[in-house]
């Protein structure tokens, strides 16, 4: 009996932990719809802080002093990061400010490394807090007591905060309606920017107090970022008692779920997320998200399709594409087979995301599922290459049909979470499953058949799948669906006014764009030769996203350009330098400060400019409607 | 004028510079791939240790009279990634083998790109048995003692407690779960008395370490087969210190004795756990302190496993390349096979067998001294006395 | 022989949220080709009503039918199937498409292309969507984005959508809201000749009583939930409980009051 409390005990202070980074991006996506990526990057730097001011200061007093100071100086940065960076790019479209947090989380990785060295720091243990109080023979680290009762107490200091003070009043109003409180009158940078310092001090805090139980180390954003983020969803965006309560759910089923299922950590939280997502779409404290207001305004301009112009310039380009064999060496063949595969990896997530306005956190899943079909069917039925690739992207449609179904019942952030939760619940099966998918040893030895095996002609292979699928997605941009699926997007009300079952719309808009996503994983599975639990992995999935939003989420063929700068960068980047993360991260915050719509998004803005110039006081000429601040 | 006469001087060194490159074509390259961004606290140290080979390999004639160039490649920690740097340093760099690796499934990878384009790979970190065994090609050799070796050492030692009652621990993945998989193997081979009460998987890098301690400590083990490393290591043991997990308790642990894992737990080193490592410290052979010497005056730092590994590869691949007298990859297998040669551990041989080099580690106890945590009561285990029989072998690895 | 059955049949309709009676057995009937106004002062439960009537909110108890047919909490894709097409009062429309485009999509739901993959929807009966636009002097404008368009030219794109499944009844909440006095005096003359020419059946609810009052051949008035007075516009005009209701409310003021918020 004393283990069972003293087990629930631990459970609860590794929820405290959890609760405090947790309550800070739920704070900070309430007010701000900021998805924060770099949460876990501030979480990581209050960690190296207050290391640093731990080991100078000394006494219980130059401790504690040190957490709370590490804390404040981390809020600082944050208060420079929303002023320098996230303020310039509020109006842009949503999503927009993961790819910015996205790139400051990828410098952060590197520069702690450079500033703090490579080795795992491990720091003082709390004064005071050093030992363990018995407990019927068993034992209760004194500092995990300290983490229990600090939780409420946050929880506690969070609510009166909200509840009591002007501030909280105005946070808790811009958390329904951001768009009221701006007509308010409130001076709402000074309100986001508090939130964002508010926010991060709790990443930080979080972080610092991890000094005394864990190693201090350059990875450590990653692994407690993704579970926040299933923290907070469970809990109900914006809700800080969800939080709470979910990170409290979480910790305890993982605490008594390895007495019965010792290898259930990997997979549990994406597990509740998931069920609790299908059961309370909401999460478990959340409520509907109001009408979400699009910002139609971005695209005052329609989409059309190519001119006879813009086509030829198009099939010039693919030309040129196609004779790179003659001039070009095997390396430079495989980069661009690499290129062109992510090409179709991107579309299709673009697909969904432009013209669905579903934003997939796990689209890897169906590349990865993609890949994983072709070593099945090329591993243990033995088929020909031509044949598994025909086959092959079935798997990722099969799961995208199961998926998809689920998720499609969302949308917005929920709607992300949920295909994020499926992603890694089939990554970690591909992950576990050693016997069938060689777990992260993966599968090996996919190579293509002799007549595509050749460099050249695996690129043009590949690039002509590449242009099939990019003209077959484009034309379905355009056709009926196609502007059903839009119609969706722009006003769900009126699209069931007008007879259109959205969900089956969108499901099969998904199930599109996972098996499209699919044919990318298999011509990958070929081109690697080997296939691996990482084709599922979020770091592909957010590869995707961030294809995709550099091209330009508002433009109809924008991942294309997008997929092919972000990989063809990524691809040098890592082969010239070891500090490739700190400059593609320096690049992708660039371009988001600089071309806020994407790289194609602003080209056409461009050129759009000019063509409205021309004629004087056509009357086109109405301004954007600007997105509420 | 001046800006005239800078634009010509640069010219002129671009030129002079392209000259100078061509006349490079005649070095013999060596490809090195490792996870430097993703696992800098073991790929720097392993970087220092082939640095230093280089350094003395060119500083001695070369390769047969030609220069040592060794092109390395970061691959980020991802497979897909790591056969793209493989892939350009075959076909742009045009070197003569790759070498390197740190993680079992970049190993793998790497392998079979080698199998397929037919290019000579020393592999030198991955720790899995597959990459010699059930997925073993010619064109692979293993520079690092394998997961099996490491295990039939720890085995060896830990056969001989008391302990009848184990419980295990480990990262929930493949190298976890094969670690766990061939110690209980060898261990009820040799003690059929032995009973396995619990076993616990964190998910590698994200182990929620209370719970965990105290899931084993409810199963009351008398001894913990722990396989964790790096951060999780360091979580666990805090954790176990704190609740009195390893009281009274017998721990084996794999690698923890590496510098690696075992510096930065400083004064919560727990003592008395058999493990393997390096406790460069206390070994008194003339390879290594010829190593240790050189190491610590180029880099004014003591040196890790990784340095040993680092060091060794490029030795070894120079050996091999010595032997060959050529950089067809066929001829490199050839003489790679069967090959002996020094190491800072003494003499070493890539078996003909399965590729595998007898290249040992040391076994040991941990201990605190002086607030850090250091191996005592070592001794040197040699590679080939850990290996399964040939019979065995045969069996476990495909026919090329 | 029977007689056949009014376009639309409301019987005892009744919705309350939380022990609050919203509707209370609201019963009515309207014939095709009728323009019946739905009026009440803030509150009396008319959006829900309407919403009850599509669909978009399902009623505690009654029945509504279409020309006989059952449709009580159908969805509102059902519904507009069968025929029922509708406006919103705050407009819902397709914001990045064009003016035609947003016709283009009610035709292809019409025409049942949804899942259509590869053919062009900006090709899609161009014909068609022109003659709409056209009837509701929206003919020029069928090129320019729709996220550019004054709220009125709005509201009579959606009257244009609204038509586009020939439908036998609309339901328009509050049509006119949010235009110019003038706008609104032409979208109803507007409604009702397209309504008299189709034999369409027209609901809708209004706060402009020039507007009721012109433009119905029916009003039915709800109080709290309540149906309190059926008739023709003078009945309805002179009688007391309306008097009583729109006096006491302000009726005037109300009317003037929308007017000058909404723009």
């Amino acid at each position: 009996m004393a283990f069972y409390v003293v087990q629930f005990l631990t459970g609860l202070a590794s929820a405290a932990s959890l609760f405090l980074v947790a309550s800070g991006l739920s704070i900070i996506f309430g007010v701000t719809r900021i998805v924060n990526f770099a949460h876990g990057a501030f979480y990581m730097i209050g960690a190296y802080i207050a290391f640093t001011l731990t080991e100078r200061l000394s006494g219980a007093f130059g401790f504690w002093g040190s957490i709370v100071l590490a804390a404040l100086a981390v809020a600082l940065i944050g208060v420079i990061v929303e002023m320098v960076l996230l303020r310039r790019i509020y109006h842009a479209p949503e999503l927009f400010q993961l790819l910015a947090t996205f790139g400051l989380t990828l410098m952060v990785e590197d520069l702690v490394v450079l500033i703090w060295g490579p080795d795992d720091l491990v720091g003082r243990r709390a004064p005071g807090f050093k030992g363990a109080i018995d407990f019927f023979g068993q034992n209760i680290p004194s500092y995990d007591l300290f983490l229990i009762v600090l939780g409420p107490v946050v929880l506690g200091i969070l609510w009166l905060l909200f509840q009591r003070t002007r501030w909280g009043v105005l946070v808790r109003a811009a958390t329904q309606d951001r768009d009221m409180v701006a007509a308010l009158g409130v001076n709402q940078k000074w309100l986001f920017t508090s939130v964002f310092a508010v926010g991060v001090f709790l990443a930080a805090l979080g972080g610092a107090l991890q000094i005394p139980r864990d190693a201090v180390h350059h990875a450590m954003d990653l692994r407690i970022i993704v579970e926040v983020f299933v923290v907070v969803v469970i809990g109900g965006l914006g809700s800080i008692v969800g939080a709470f309560v979910a990170a409290v759910l979480v910790s305890e089923l993982n605490a008594f779920g390895i007495l019965i299922f010792p290898k259930i950590s990997i997979i549990l939280v994406f597990l509740v997320m998931a069920v609790v997502l299908i059961v309370r779409p909401w999460g478990l404290f959340g409520k509907p998200e109001a009408a979400a207001r699009k910002t139609p305004g971005l695209t005052v301009n329609p989409w059309r399709p190519l001119t006879s112009n813009e086509r030829l310039a198009s099939l010039a380009a693919l030309v040129i594409a196609a004779t790179l064999p003659l001039f070009a060496g095997n390396y430079a063949l495989t980069v661009g087979s690499e290129i062109a595969i992510f090409v179709i990896f991107a579309v299709s997530l673009h697909f969904l995301m432009s013209v669905g306005g579903l934003a997939s956190f796990g689209h890897a899943a169906y590349f990865g599922l993609g890949a994983y079909g072709i070593a099945f069917l090329a591993k243990m039925a033995g088929l020909p290459m031509i044949v598994c690739l025909l086959l092959g992207p079935l798997l990722g449609c099969l799961g995208a049909a199961v998926f998809g179904f689920f998720a499609v019942q969302l949308s917005g952030v929920y709607f992300a979470m949920l295909t994020l939760a499926f992603a890694q619940i089939v990554w970690s099966i591909a992950f576990q499953w050693v016997n069938v998918t060689g777990g992260d040893n993966g599968i090996l030895g996919l190579w293509p058949s002799s007549w595509a095996a050749s460099p050249s002609h695996f690129y043009w292979l590949a690039l002509g799948v590449a242009a099939l699928v990019t003209i077959a997605l484009r034309a379905m941009v355009f056709s009926p669906f196609g502007y059903a699926l839009r119609a969706t997007r722009d006003s769900l009300l009126r699209s069931e006014a007008i007879g259109i079952d959205a969900k089956r719309i969108q499901w099969t808009a998904f199930v599109i764009a996972g098996t499209t996503a699919g044919i990318g994983g298999a011509l990958f599975a070929y081109l690697k030769g080997s296939v691996f639990p990482d084709n599922l992995g979020i770091s592909l999935s957010v590869d995707a996203l961030v294809m995709v939003l550099l091209g330009g989420v508002e433009t109809v063929s924008g991942a294309v350009i997008g997929a092919i700068v972000y990989k063809a960068l990524n691809i040098w980047l890592v082969s010239q330098t070891d500090l490739s993360k700190l400059v593609l991260g320096g690049f992708i915050m660039l371009i988001v400060v600089v071309f806020p719509k994407g790289i194609v998004g602003m080209l056409e803005m461009l050129a759009q400019r000019r063509r409205k110039s021309s004629p004087p006081g056509s009357p086109l000429l109405a301004k954007p409607i600007e997105s509420a601040e | 004028m001046r800006a005239r006469n800078t634009i010509v001087g640069a010219a002129f060194a671009l030129l002079a510079g392209g000259m100078a490159h061509s006349a490079l074509a005649q070095d013999i390259k060596i490809g090195e791939i490792n996870s430097y961004s993703l696992l800098p606290a073991f790929t720097e140290p392993y970087r220092k240790g082939w640095q230093l080979a280089v350094e003395e390999i060119n500083a001695a004639g070369g390769i047969n009279g030609k220069k040592l160039v060794v092109v390395s490649k970061d691959d980020g920690g991802k497979p897909a990634d790591a056969q793209t740097a493989a892939n350009e340093l075959v076909s742009s760099e045009g070197v003569a083998m790759l070498a390197g690796t740190f993680l079992s499934n970049i190993g793998l990878a790497v392998s079979d790109f080698a199998n397929q384009k037919k290019v000579f790979f020393l592999a030198a970190e991955p720790l899995t048995d597959a990459i010699t065994w059930s997925k073993g090609n010619k064109y692979t050799f293993r520079l690092r003692p394998s997961n099996y070796m490491q295990a039939a050492m720890l085995v060896e030692a830990a056969s001989k407690l008391p302990a009848k009652r184990w419980a295990t621990i480990a990262p929930n993945y493949e190298y976890g779960q094969s670690a766990v998989a061939v110690f209980k193997k060898l261990m009820s081979e040799k003690r059929p008395d032995i009973q396995w009460v619990d076993e616990q998987w964190p998910p590698q890098g994200k182990i929620d370490a209370g719970p965990v301690v105290q899931a084993v400590a409810a199963a009351n083990p008398e001894a913990i087969l722990n396989v964790t490393f790096g951060a999780d290591l360091v979580k666990l043991v805090r954790e176990g210190n704190t609740r009195g997990l390893f009281k009274g308790r017998e721990v084996v642990s794999f690698l923890t004795g590496e510098p690696e894992y075992l510096d930065p737990l400083k004064d919560e080193t727990p003592e008395g756990w058999i493990v393997t490592g390096y406790p460069w410290y206390s070994i008194k052979t003339p390879e290594h302190d010829a190593f240790l010497k050189a190491y610590q005056a180029k880099y004014n730092d003591y040196p890790r496993l990784g340095s040993i590994v680092g060091y060794q590869t490029i030795k070894s691949a120079a050996a091999i390349l010595a032997k060959a007298g050529s950089t067809d990859p066929e001829k490199l297998i050839v003489a790679a096979e069967g090959l002996s040669m020094p190491s800072p551990f003494g003499e070493i041989t890539f078996r003909k067998i399965d590729h595998q080099s007898t290249l040992g580690a040391f076994v040991g106890k941990t201990a605190l001294k002086d607030g850090k945590g250091v191996m005592v009561d070592s001794s040197y285990k040699k590679g080939a006395d850990y290996l399964p029989s040939d019979a065995e072998v045969e069996k476990l690895r495909p026919k090329d | 022989m029977s007689v056949a059955p009014p376009l639309l049949t409301v019987e005892g309709l009744t919705k309350s949220y939380g022990g609050i009676h919203a509707v209370r057995g609201v019963s009515f009937a309207l014939q095709a080709g009728e323009i019946l106004a739905l009026i009440g002062p803030n509150g009396a439960g008319k959006s829900t009503c309407f919403d009850m009537l599509n669909g978009q909110n399902k009623p505690d108890s009654g029945h509504v039918r279409l020309l006989g047919e059952e449709i009580t909490g159908r969805k509102p894709r059902e519904v507009w199937r069968l025929g029922v097409g509708r406006t919103f009062q705050i407009t819902a429309t397709f914001a990045t498409m064009t003016v035609r485009e947003n016709v283009q999509v009610a035709l292809i739901s019409h025409g049942r292309q949804l899942f259509n993959l590869f053919g062009s929807a900006p090709k899609f009966d161009r014909g068609e969507a022109g003659r709409l636009l056209e009837l509701v002097g929206m003919g020029g404008y069928a090129d320019r984005p729709c996220g550019e368009l004054a709220y009125g030219d709005l509201k009579r794109l959606e009257l244009a959508v609204a038509l586009a499944n020939q439908p036998k009844l609309l339901l328009m909440d509050e049509p006119t809201a949010g235009m110019a006095p003038r706008e609104r005096v032409d979208l109803m003359r507007l409604t009702a000749r397209i309504a008299r020419e189709k034999s369409i059946g027209v609901l809708f609810t209004e706060h402009d009583m020039d507007v009721v009052f012109e433009h119905a051949d029916r009003i039915i008035v709800l109080n709290r939930g309540t149906l309190i007075a059926e008739g023709s516009p003078a009945e309805v005009r002179g009688n007391p409980q309306v008097q009583a209701v729109y006096l006491g409310e302000g009726l005037v003021y109300d009317a003037r009051h929308r007017e000058g918020a909404s723009t």
